[in-house]
């Protein structure tokens, strides 16, 4: 994104996620620990993730399998040979004083991922990728609740909860190439679709097993060294990514105008005040003093094992996009919200495959079928007992004139509460469409018989009374006369 | 050679408080270590592959099994201090 300046230089903004993510295993990712999340306090810790002396960490096999699926997904290269190293730091939440983390060796490197931003009014996708420097292996420190205070400034004392340490994390570092809050938030979703569609993380910011922190400098247009970087934290939603951002941007452009100077630092995003406050510079860099981790082997992923990861994974969101536009010939827009959630899609695709028309199912979908979800928050997709080949049944009732839209909305509450066959409901209520044309044009001599009145306006000039002759024949007809036929021979008769 | 400044520094990341004379003295062993050490650079490795460790063992892993530890208590006990579920641990102090 280029914002103008007061003083009409033009800048832009760099901009790089470093995204942890939880693995969704049973287990920890050295021990045999739960890591269910909100557990009553130290109640998931061990003596491996305590650290105690002595102890042997081994390594989850899911989370490999995970790291290595995510990796492929982000197409990155997954290293032939990776390894684990220690990465010294002292802070309560961290038993053993350091981390088991990966650093000269990750497991992926070198990928990329599509993000689409769409043009909601003109219906038209802007596509960019994003480049993925890394994705490593490391586990989650403890949690800290600060005593006397709701804060660490003012805490008189901290109380510790290790049932967090040592849950599996990929930590995910991107290029620096987005431009925009817009740029960064839709990363953000895209990494987290993907990662749900592979079913390795559920990507949940309120349980903290998605959480991003943002790398951002401004420059000015046309320069290409980076500008002085800070570091935003805090953000728990994808909006809040995008505001964080946004006031960044301006932040560091008005500061760089007035002729300040940009300082290294971290910042945190308050949503109350809705702007990033310093949390205090970091200059001299940490010294972390990684080395390799003597507990743990190194990890050769063979290519017979990489190749049947590969096989394992699903179509991904940006795949499924582009084909529900060059295949079934749906808007940008529409084949973006169907691919959201994998369950959903795959519900659709189920639909089409039972011989629905793409455009008519994904209006189900999107439309009624999805409010009905939003406002009943214990049946999912995924439990909806109206099925993906009554759905196309459905569709096609319509399609091939059997019912009217208005009757196929009409029984769809019952659809979507009791699932069936649609073709037999409507049987069963009688509902199904007339065009019969006799039967029709019987109807319409009666509605103008009934209504001598309103016939006198319309012979007079007030055409815009055919609707109300339209909603007559229908309102006779219980809802059930073809509306186009019945609109054709009013037209006529009307006109006679 | 390790100097004065250099053992001061690992003492702050270690969180060691030294006196002076300790310095000195560290600083001295630490070199005396360092030196005998030094002697292994006297092999030729330049036909040798870097390696990181010394068995030859990779793809070490278990199954994602969960076995909660029975004992939680006792490490809870572990600590010097506690608060009901939690460890408690003296106020923070932020590096800075």
């Amino acid at each position: 994104m280029v914002t103008a300046a007061p003083a009409k230089t033009e800048y832009e903004a760099v901009i790089g996620l470093e995204t942890h993510v939880q693995l969704k295993t049973n287990t920890k990712i050295f021990c045999n620990c739960a890591t269910t999340f909100g557990g009553t306090p130290n109640t998931q810790v061990c003596p491996v993730c305590m650290g105690m002396p002595g102890v042997l960490p081994v390594l989850n096999q899911k989370v490999l399998e995970y790291a290595v699926k995510a990796g492929l997904a982000l197409n990155c290269e997954i290293a032939p040979y990776s390894k684990f190293d220690r990465k010294q730091y002292f802070y309560p939440d961290l038993p053993k004083d350091y981390q088991i983390s990966q650093y000269d060796l990750p497991i992926a490197q070198h990928g990329w991922l599509e993000i689409e931003l769409v043009n909601k009014e003109t219906g038209e996708a802007r596509r960019k990728r994003i480049g993925i420097t890394r994705l490593h292996m490391e586990e989650d420190a403890g949690k800290l609740v600060h005593g006397g205070s709701d804060r660490l400034a003012g805490s008189t004392y901290s109380l510790v909860d290790f049932n967090r340490t040592g849950v599996p994390l990929a930590e995910i570092v991107s290029e620096p190439d987005m431009r925009s809050g817009q740029e960064a938030a839709e990363y953000a979703q895209e990494l987290r679709r993907i990662l749900r569609y592979l079913g390795v993380s559920d990507g949940n910011m309120q349980e903290g097993s998605l959480r991003c922190d943002v790398n951002i400098s401004v420059r000015p247009v046309g320069q290409k060294e980076f500008g002085t970087k800070v570091e935003i934290k805090n953000m728990n939603s994808f909006n809040a990514i995008q505001r964080a951002i946004e006031y960044e941007i301006e932040r560091q452009i008005e500061a760089i105008a007035a002729g300040e100077r940009i300082i290294q630092e971290t910042r945190l995003w308050e949503e109350n005040s809705q702007r990033t406050v310093s949390m205090r510079s970091k200059e001299g860099s940490s010294d972390y003093r990684y080395f390799p981790e003597p507990d743990l082997g190194p990890i050769e992923v063979s290519p017979e094992q990489l190749a049947a990861w590969k096989a394992e994974l699903p179509e991904l969101p940006y795949q499924k996009r582009q084909r529900y536009e060059s295949e079934l010939g749906l808007s940008a827009y529409d084949a973006r919200v169907l691919t959201d959630d994998r369950a959903m899609a795959e519900y659709f695709e189920a639909t089409v495959a039972a011989g629905a028309p793409a455009k008519p199912a994904a209006n189900w979908l999107m439309g009624d079928i999805s409010a009905y979800l939003n406002s009943n928050s214990n049946v999912s997709i995924t439990s909806l007992p109206l099925k993906p080949s009554e759905l196309a049944e459905l569709t096609n009732l319509i399609e091939s004139g059997t019912i009217s839209n208005k009757i196929a909305k009409d029984i769809l509450p019952e659809l979507l509460e009791k699932g069936g066959s649609p073709k037999a409901l409507i049987e069963a209520k009688g509902l199904i469409q007339i065009s019969d044309t006799s039967v029709i044009e019987t109807a319409i001599a009666e509605v103008l018989a009934a209504h001598p009145k309103e016939l006198e306006q319309y012979r007079n000039g007030k055409t815009k009374m055919l609707g109300f002759f339209v909603g007559q024949v229908m309102k006779k007809t219980g809802g059930r006369a073809d509306p186009k036929l019945t609109n054709q021979l009013l037209a006529q008769k009307l006109n006679e | 050679m390790l100097d004065r400044d250099q053992v001061r520094k690992v003492a702050y990341l270690a969180r060691l408080e030294l006196t002076p004379e300790e310095e000195e003295t560290f600083t001295t062993q630490l070199s005396n270590i360092l030196d005998y050490f030094q002697q292994l650079s006297e092999l030729d490795t330049s036909t040798v592959q870097p390696t990181t460790r010394a068995i030859d063992v990779s793809n070490v892993t278990r199954a994602d099994t969960l076995q909660p530890y029975p004992n939680r208590d006792a490490i809870l006990e572990c600590a010097p201090d506690r608060e009901g579920d939690f460890f408690k641990v003296p106020k923070i102090i932020n590096p800075e």
